[in-house]
């Protein structure tokens, strides 16, 4: 007759622990493969310039002051930002003219579609020389790396408009305009904000480029600066910063999706 | 005694659809009925027999190629206010609340929902049966409840015409033959010129004062019928032997009669 109560509790510990384990497993598969990384370079001695150990990774960027740090943060996040507000700028009302107008589709695409075929990073030594030694050139560059999935997807999500909802503005003889602000572009939102988290990382990659070509400031110089001194760790350490930079982004673009258009995530995200 | 003109007249009706190879498909052909004032009319036939090109020809979504359809006696060139349409989906919009919803022609006609507006859409989901779902979200609904919301939506500008594209097909076995008697009820509160179009032989003999049967390729009326059901109408009309009859004569016209 005991023996059920015996295996009970047993049974729930078993549980919480499996429970446990799901809700740090993330964590602790990050923390796991640092160590392991830290452990790797130590067993067999690699040479930091190879593969720097995460400890030396954290004393490098100590040795610089967090001053020198933050302009280099500052003066890449400009240019994303920059260049990530100019792609939406852009973007949403091109997505509204392509998908409006036969003629302007039929002009226009051909166009982005060569753009997008250009591999930015070849022409952006000319857009440089072109358009000279400022910020411009950059938020150009990430502009142009920047915009295209979201002209898509805006798009995609305007098209995919159910045809009753049209019919039913049609059949309301209301303005031709109001189809799109009031049905069109709101369907499109739950699309334009999976563009948007996207573009966040295309837009520090269009920075770092941006940067790779031509500066004097920014993380993406740092890398390069760091590594033409063979200061391997240094690079991993400014690597490290990008990522928490495009992190960072992406999950604020959640947070303004979850803030601004709530009702386009379903409720479970909420 | 002068005699009213219909509601809606459809006289020797044809449709035709160019495809993209370039020949055309005729949708219906030679279309001829009226509907009186506050009729209740289905029209059931199997798919591809043209129901919803009939609905989108009174709506003034599309215009005729052969004959003419007519609204109290005028040719319909363009939508008229008249009409308001309940969809086989709900396409609710997720971004307003269910209130947000029902004003929603106010909104997108005329570019502002007035107060007195909304106290017209709080009637409208109190008719619907949704009283206390004003605030809610879209999703929050079942599928039943957002066709409700949708209802409520069509009769927002007080349309004499009610047109409606098989509401029902989308909804589960028992929440469908609740909403059609709840339908009944609207319609008897808010009297209208309804034309339902459905692919059900039991709901069409439930709802209908008068059945356009339809036949395929081209769509075609086969028949027009009085169902002899009394109103109100309720479940227990199920069990009416008349129930029966209708419902077995128009399975003849479908079934039967090409096999002959």
């Amino acid at each position: 007759m005991s023996a059920p109560q015996l295996e009970i509790p047993s049974a729930r510990g078993f549980w919480q622990l499996t429970a446990l384990l799901d809700r740090f497993a993330p964590a602790a598969t990050f923390v796991g493969l640092i160590f392991a990384w830290e452990a790797v370079t130590r067993l067999f001695s690699i040479p930091s310039f190879l593969l720097p150990a995460p400890s030396a990774i954290l004393a490098s960027a100590l040795d610089l002051p967090w001053t020198v740090w933050l302009g280099h943060l500052w003066a890449t996040l400009r240019v994303a930002l920059a260049g990530y507000a100019a792609a939406i700028a852009i973007s949403i009302p091109l997505a509204v003219a392509l998908t409006t107008s036969r003629f302007l589709s039929r002009t226009l695409y051909p166009i982005l579609i060569v753009i997008q075929s250009t591999p930015i990073v070849a022409i952006a030594p000319i857009i440089v020389v072109t358009l000279g030694a400022s910020d411009l050139p950059r938020i150009v560059i990430t502009f142009l790396i920047t915009f295209f999935p979201i002209v898509v997807t805006t798009s995609t999500g305007m098209l995919a408009t159910p045809e009753e909802l049209i019919e039913l503005s049609r059949s309301l003889r209301a303005p031709r305009i109001r189809e799109i602000t009031h049905i069109r572009l709101p369907y499109a939102v739950p699309y334009i904000f999976s563009a948007l988290k996207i573009a966040t990382t295309l837009a520090v990659i269009g920075a770092v480029v941006a940067e790779f070509v031509a500066a004097e400031r920014g993380l993406g110089f740092l890398i390069m600066f760091s590594t033409s001194f063979f200061k391997i760790p240094q690079a991993f350490a400014g690597l490290v910063v990008l990522v928490a930079l495009t992190l960072v982004l992406f999950r604020l673009c959640g947070a303004a999706q979850r803030w601004l258009v709530p009702w386009s995530l379903p409720r479970s995200e909420l | 005694m002068l005699i009213p003109s219909p509601v809606i007249r459809f006289a020797a009706v044809g449709q035709s659809f160019g495809k993209n190879d370039g020949s055309a498909v005729v949708a219906i052909d030679g279309v001829t009925f009226d509907i009186g004032r506050h009729e209740f009319v289905a029209v059931l036939g199997p798919s591809g027999c043209g129901k919803s090109t009939l609905l989108r020809l009174i709506a003034g979504l599309i215009r005729p190629s052969r004959g003419r359809v007519e609204i109290y006696g005028v040719p319909v060139t363009e939508p008229r206010d008249e009409i308001g349409i309940v969809f086989q989906r709900p396409t609710l919009l997720p971004w307003f609340d269910v209130i947000g919803n029902v004003t929603f022609p106010m909104r997108h006609k005329f570019g502002r929902v007035t107060d007195g507006e909304r106290a017209r859409a709080r009637d409208l989901l109190a008719l619907v049966g949704l009283s206390d779902f004003a605030g809610k979200r879209i999703d929050e609904l079942s599928g039943g409840m957002q066709q409700r919301v949708a209802i409520a939506r069509a009769l927002l500008l007080d349309p004499d015409i009610l047109l409606m594209d098989e509401p029902f097909s989308a909804l589960d076995a028992l929440t469908r033959d609740e909403m059609s008697l709840e339908l009944l009820r609207i319609w008897t509160e808010r009297p209208k010129t309804v034309l339902f179009i459905t692919h059900s032989i039991p709901e069409a003999v439930l709802l209908a004062d008068r059945i356009i049967v339809m036949t395929p390729r081209p769509g075609r009326v086969a028949e027009i019928i009085e169902v002899p059901l009394p109103r109100p109408r309720s479940m227990t009309t199920l069990a009416d032997p008349a129930f029966n009859i209708t419902a077995n004569h128009i399975r003849e016209q479908l079934f039967v009669r090409p096999a002959a």
